[in-house]
């Protein structure tokens, strides 16, 4: 056979990027809205500090933080956690070295697309809501959140795509992620090329079916959308 | 923290900003000179020459830059042909190796931006030209490519900052750029934080300088010719 026996492997290691690349976007996300409300606050301090998140994260490469992250917190956590009462030594968890990681750095980006897609909702919208006697959270979760989802899709793709091929780097610390899977395998075999073009299929799998999983969800949340042809 | 080690080894992290900036220029500019023509082949062309190009465009920005730098620096080893050419030399060099990945790499999304931003053009420019009588060439050469550059240096600008970031991976085949130098210096001092926090710092400020560029090449050359 082609891969010698390691397409499960390969496989598995599929499963590992996937899920990597799932929970960074949900802690991208997470951080991604909170940010966007921070900037959109009327507290300079809220704004300040989310300005100051998004542009010291997007002007730093994603492998540096990872390795600071990664090296350096397994410092910061083994000088702190002796004066907690904490004895034995611990280690970091690549998976959660670079779910935190690449769902800090999407975070930022996330908050720029989201910021955004705030904007475009109407104003009238939001006072409507609060016309009704709506509480600010009940308008957030009922009014603004589900109508700024639709403005934030292009956004949300395009950072998910670049997020997807962000996590091959977790196997430089050591995650067994797809791209480790297909270094080890090369190693074994000395058919490096085959196994590289493997993983890289596989990146393109994702791709392609993220790309279509988009177009649908588009379609999807933009019922009922006014539609200006030309 | 204790940054007189790394006060100690400045030299090696400007050494690393020397190979950081020489593989950006390099890549940028190359990956640009082949950008634009295959832009130009991607949307005037309607045959199989415009479906290739998509289908490189395709490949490279749906696979990370790490996986086509292993295939090229690890992968072409395993042939034979590769290892016997004349090309050998250079395609066992990291740096070549890191070179060709990232100047194919951004060209690919290059491609797209620019092919995006002609296609963007108004139409009357372009009806414009043609009813002064240009050929094809010509109206490539004095109206299409000039005012469909200009439109591209927003995006182009975020591209820059992409690959400025991107450069970091030459690391990972054992180049000593800006990160390879910060990589060497912790694993000599187990410094992690001061190590890394370093070479951000040295990124941040180039990261800022290619702001200030390309805003000033936006003012320069964007900006007169928008509508007030």
């Amino acid at each position: 056979m082609l891969l010698h026996g390691f397409l499960p492997s390969l496989l598995e290691g599929a499963a590992v990027t996937m899920g990597v690349a799932l929970s960074s976007l949900l802690v991208a996300a997470v951080l991604g809205l909170a940010g966007a409300l921070a900037k959109l606050s009327p507290s300079r301090v809220a704004q300040a500090l989310a300005a100051i998140y998004t542009t010291l994260i997007r002007g730093v490469p994603d492998l540096v933080l990872m390795l600071l992250v990664f090296y350096g917190g397994q410092i910061g956590i083994n000088t702190l956690a002796p004066m907690l009462g904490h004895e034995d030594y611990i280690d970091i968890d690549p998976f959660i070295a670079g779910v935190l990681t690449i769902g800090f750095i999407f975070g930022a980006y996330l908050t720029e697309a989201f910021r955004g897609a705030f904007l475009s909702v109407p104003p009238g919208q939001r006072e409507a809501g609060l016309a009704y006697g709506m509480s600010p959270r009940q308008v957030l979760w009922r009014i603004t959140l589900p109508q700024m989802l639709r403005h934030a899709l292009p956004g949300l793709s395009n950072n998910w795509l670049v997020l997807i091929k962000s996590t091959a780097i977790v196997s430089v610390i050591g995650l067994s992620d797809v791209m480790t899977r297909g270094q080890q395998a090369a190693g074994t075999t000395r058919e490096p090329f085959n196994f590289y073009l493997a993983v890289a299929l596989i990146y393109l799998v994702f791709t392609s079916l993220s790309e279509l999983a988009f177009s649908w969800a588009n379609k999807r949340l933009a019922i009922g959308a006014k539609e200006a042809k030309l | 923290m204790n940054f007189d080690a790394i006060v100690e080894n400045l030299p090696k992290y400007v050494d690393g900003l020397g190979v950081t900036l020489k593989l950006l220029a390099l890549s940028l500019s190359c990956g640009l000179l082949l950008a634009v023509p295959l832009a130009v082949v991607r949307t005037i062309s309607r045959g199989i020459a415009s479906r290739l190009v998509w289908v490189y465009t395709y490949v490279f920005r749906g696979t990370p830059m790490l996986v086509q730098l292993f295939l090229c620096y690890y992968g072409l080893a395993q042939f034979d042909a590769v290892r016997d050419s004349v090309a050998w030399p250079w395609l066992s060099s990291a740096t070549f190796c890191a070179w060709l990945t990232f100047t194919l790499n951004t060209a690919a999304y290059t491609t797209e931006i620019i092919a995006g931003s002609i296609r963007a053009l108004p139409a009357g420019e372009i009806e414009a030209a043609k009813a002064l009588g240009m050929g094809r060439g010509l109206m490539l050469r004095r109206v299409v490519l000039p005012a469909a550059l200009r439109r591209a240096l927003p995006a182009y600008g975020n591209e820059a900052i992409f690959m400025l970031h991107g450069t970091s991976l030459a690391s990972v085949v054992t180049l000593l750029d800006l990160t390879g130098a910060a990589r060497e210096v912790n694993s000599t001092y187990y410094l992690p934080f001061e190590a890394f926090i370093t070479a951000g710092a040295f990124y941040f400020v180039l990261t800022l300088s290619l702001v200030g560029l390309f805003r000033w090449a936006e003012n320069r050359w964007l900006k007169p010719m928008m509508s007030r």
